[in-house]
């Protein structure tokens, strides 16, 4: 089923995709002319696919669940943001904090992604083929972000639980993120990921940081850390 | 007092509590963290007074006329605006800062008189939304327990921007109050610091909160209320980059306001006084002929029903309580003197609601302390609290000729203090002086 939304409205798109009648066998949406909408796909709730044919605004497909969407354009901020579960992919770059705040579901950004990719992420997968603006997985609780390129500067400043595997450059890590082993559990671990997507990339490659845990419990002698 | 004691001048500059705190520093090297509001005096609704009835107005009769109570809130652009019984509603309060007994308490309280309660950064409870009526879910930007589901379930959305204790700062809930269940629902680890961040992962000024706001919009189907929150900080601008975005309703907490923890010197040096803040924000949607349309929830050092009622006289058009709640849960009470000298304090000064100590069950997740609030008592005490503050409200109404609250206006007013009447822009008692307004 194709919509134009050159001839409907944001409201009768969205409104349509987040009420499907479960009794229709109709899965699988394509969205022509999304002319940079913002809030477009946002808030999906069942198993259906949905092709936006071009370059979308803020909050595509935010707080998703169990939805597949494929964007074949750029997106704006906050792509994804709050997701549930399900799988957005997107096919060009996507602008700053995608997948902010995730708490399911997988991410997938073919080209580059903005600062503060993953920021604050719980849980979400996100697989970034090119590389992460600054202050990218800031604050990342849980959930796994993976670089297939570089890495701006403070990456994983004052991460919690979440993991970082990146296969380029780390400009510089942030306050209590480090470098930690890339032993065979978490090369099993990332491969898992790169092959849910048909990713092929060495995960032996990669480097893994995440969380010192120095500044779990405010200390004073960590001060000069903030 | 010994006799050398009486004959002894302290200092103005350091009394006994700033000598305290300088040797505490001291000795720590750490500033002091606390929950709760302002200790310090600013000038507030105190320093007003109602002129009531005069031969120019003529009152109306307590328990024979009627005074409206009700409010519409949230009916600019969402299909399913709230009408609240009472213009008095229950203040966001996260589950982590209190406990599940103390959250459901409120909800059982505030249902019982017909009006909201809000939840906090600790995401929704399932007792919290069996308990109320009406349920604001705060969008802060933790976004802890942030889920597309609970903002369905919601009556109203609140973008937390800021709040009056801290404008400017996040929170912080400390290790000790992490149990099993608060850790589950902010997808974190026991017993470690949460903070909360001072600013939202996902937008960045007036022009992107406009966008955020349809974003929630969408995914709700234009039903909810969308309030925006804010700390007194620049209220009038505030107020009007709000509505700028789209908002249906103001939140707009005074620096009285409490917290669950943060920083002594944010609670007490950051942000402006209920009174002055209000103004502002009245001014800000008169301009933009907005007042009475975007609907203005002020809070801050809300008491008593003459703070209520000042507040709406003021323009207002309705107040949100979260410490007084929380003291008619029975924060401060004088009961178990023993805990609370455990902390190094006493009933009717302990703002250690970050300890998760809490001597009375409210501010805790310890299940023993919990069990000293019993919902259902609780609850009953705060929908007292809330009755006594609406006849109270109704009281003072009656007294200036009103049949319905929001009537009320600031030429019912009078100032007590060239501060507060330059601040709430009403004239000095037996004046017509407004200091610093020219008409």
């Amino acid at each position: 089923m194709n919509f134009d939304l050159s001839k409907k409205t944001l409201r009768e798109v969205n409104s349509y995709l987040q009420n499907i009648d479960l009794k229709s066998n109709q899965r699988d949406f394509v969205i022509k002319n999304p002319l940079g909408n913002h809030a477009l796909c946002a808030g999906l709730q069942d198993e259906i696919k949905v092709t936006i044919k071009g370059h979308v605004g803020y909050y595509c497909a935010g707080m998703n669940k169990k939805a597949e969407v494929t964007i074949e354009g750029n997106v704006g901020t906050g792509v994804a943001e709050n997701m549930m579960s399900g799988l957005v992919h997107v096919k060009g770059n996507a602008s700053q904090s995608a997948g902010a705040t995730g708490q399911g579901g997988t991410l997938v950004i073919d080209g580059d992604a903005s600062s503060r990719c993953g920021i604050s992420m719980k849980g979400i997968n996100i697989i970034v083929k090119g590389s992460v603006g600054h202050m990218s997985a800031f604050m990342a609780q849980s959930g796994n972000l993976v670089i297939l390129g570089d890495a701006d500067e403070y990456l994983g400043d004052s991460i919690y639980e979440a993991k970082i595997y990146c296969l380029g450059k780390v400009k510089s890590l942030g306050a209590d993120c480090i470098e930690k082993e890339m032993n065979d559990k978490e090369i099993k671990h990332l491969s898992a990921l790169l092959e849910a997507q048909n990713i092929k990339a060495d995960p032996k490659k990669f480097k893994r940081y995440g969380s010192a845990r120095s500044l779990y419990n405010f200390k004073i002698d960590n001060v000069s850390s903030y | 007092m010994s006799e050398i004691k009486k004959n002894l001048k302290g200092f103005s500059t350091f009394p006994h509590d700033t000598i305290a705190e300088i040797q505490r520093s001291a000795r720590e090297g750490i500033y002091q963290i606390r929950g709760l509001g302002a200790k310090r005096k600013v000038p507030n609704f105190d320093d007003l007074v109602f002129l009531g009835a005069s031969a120019s107005r003529y009152p109306l009769e307590g328990y024979r006329e009627k005074c409206n109570t009700s409010v519409v809130i949230g009916d600019r652009f969402a299909k399913k605006p709230i009408t609240l019984d009472i213009p008095i509603t229950i203040a966001g309060m996260s589950f982590g800062a209190l406990g599940a007994n103390a959250k459901d308490a409120l909800g059982r309280g505030a249902s019982a008189m017909g009006t909201s309660t809000t939840t906090g950064d600790g995401g929704m409870t399932p007792e919290e939304r069996k308990s109320s009526k009406y349920l604001v879910y705060q969008l802060l930007p933790s976004r802890y327990g942030m889920n597309p589901d609970d903002l369905r379930k919601a009556d109203a959305i609140e973008v937390v921007v800021g709040q009056g204790a801290k404008p400017g700062g996040g929170g912080m809930l400390l290790g000790q109050k992490i149990n099993k269940r608060v850790a589950q629902m902010r997808n974190l680890p026991e017993g470690i610091d949460q903070r909360s961040a001072c600013r939202h992962p996902d937008w960045t000024g007036p022009d992107d909160l406009e966008i955020k706001i349809q974003e929630l919009r969408e995914i709700t189907n234009w039903e909810k209320p969308i309030y925006v929150k804010v700390g007194a900080a620049r209220a009038y601008y505030d107020t009007a980059l709000a509505v700028k975005a789209g908002a249906d309703v103001v939140v707009l907490d005074g620096m009285q306001g409490g917290t669950a923890a943060t920083q002594d010197v944010f609670i007490e040096h950051v942000g402006i006084p209920t009174l002055g803040a209000l103004r502002e924000a009245v001014d800000s949607l008169k301009e933009l002929n907005m007042h009475r349309k975007v609907q203005l929830i002020v809070s801050g050092g809300i008491r008593s029903g003459a703070d209520v009622a000042k507040a709406i006289a003021m323009g207002a058009d309705a107040v949100s309580i979260g410490s007084a709640a929380m003291i008619a849960l029975n924060c401060n009470a004088d009961m178990y003197p023993e805990d609370y000298e455990k902390l190094g304090t006493a009933a009717g000064y302990c703002h250690h609601c970050h300890t998760g100590r809490c001597p009375v069950g409210v501010a805790t997740q310890d299940p023993e302390l919990e069990k000293r609030l019993e919902p259902d008592l609780a609850g009953k005490r705060v929908k007292n609290y809330l009755a006594t503050l609406t006849l109270e409200l109704q009281t003072l109404a009656r007294a200036n000729g009103k049949s319905d609250v929001r009537n009320l206006e600031p030429e019912d007013l009078a100032a007590l203090t060239v501060e507060a009447a330059a601040m709430a822009r009403v004239p000095l008692a037996g004046t017509t002086w407004i200091p610093g307004y020219d008409k």
